[in-house]
């Protein structure tokens, strides 16, 4: 379990814009540490997102993505009031889940 | 009549049949370790499963940094007005492994999504779109790099 999302959910225009902060080291596997060491690779492999309990949207990354990492998306349809939830699953089978209102 | 093998034996066959039919859908969405591991641009989107080589079309857009002081956060949109489009990629060549990262693009959201991604040093970046049948249209820019984000 990681620090909680920050999940800001828009109705705009018949849609629903999305942006998710995540907290997340994303390591890239690439840094090595003070005694010269390969620090392991541990990132965020898939997000996904559901309104109302149904999925939308998904998505695979790789370590490149940013420390912390930044995810906006658009979801046709939806209105204020409708409950946006966002998943993760990371490289070490973390999860979590953290669920926003449309505002 | 039916003795008690032989009740035993279908209800276990039974089971076998709804355990089979009702794997989850996530099933299919297992993370795509070779296209992830690729080293170039080309061999990750094999990795995809696109066929051919991909094309450069005006209706994928890239929207990134023409440089980036930083490379640990470059800040990136993808988008398409392309029809049948099945995802929506990201990648920097010149990163250790290309692929950042794949968006998947379902009827309910728009062909429009933003991350930040890492860059190891100057190079190309590239939005692709593939469609369902396999084809990859992309739009590619230059992205400057003065400090690297994949170092340490």
């Amino acid at each position: 379990m990681g620090d909680p999302m920050r999940i800001r959910a828009q109705a705009k225009d018949g849609n629903v814009l999305v942006r998710v902060l995540m907290s997340h080291e994303m390591e890239s596997g690439q840094r090595k540490d003070s005694s010269g060491h390969k620090i392991p690779a541990w990132w965020i492999q898939e997000v996904t997102a559901k309104l109302n309990d149904k999925q939308v949207f998904s998505c695979e990354w790789g370590p490149a993505v940013s420390k912390n990492p930044f995810l906006q998306f658009t979801i046709k349809g939806g209105k204020a009031g409708d409950k946006v939830s966002v998943s993760w699953k990371d490289s070490k089978g973390d999860t979590r889940t953290d669920e926003a209102t449309v505002s | 009549m039916q003795t008690r093998r032989q009740t035993l034996k279908q209800s276990a066959a039974a089971a076998a049949l709804v355990a089979g039919a009702s794997l989850p859908p996530q099933h299919a969405f297992a993370f795509n370790k070779a296209a992830f591991e690729a080293k170039g641009i080309h061999d990750a989107l094999k990795g995809l499963g696109v066929n051919g080589d991909p094309v450069a079309s005006s209706d994928v857009t890239l929207t990134a940094p023409d440089s980036a002081e930083n490379g640990a956060v470059v800040p990136f949109a993808l988008s398409t007005k392309l029809p049948d489009v099945k995802e929506l990629v990201m990648l920097v060549e010149k990163n250790p492994n290309a692929l950042v990262s794949v968006f998947q693009v379902t009827p309910e959201v728009e062909p429009n999504f933003a991350t930040r991604s890492k860059m190891g040093e100057t190079s190309d970046v590239y939005a692709v779109a593939i469609t369902k049948d396999g084809k990859a249209l992309f739009a590619k820019k230059e992205v400057k790099v003065t400090l690297g984000g994949c170092g340490g």
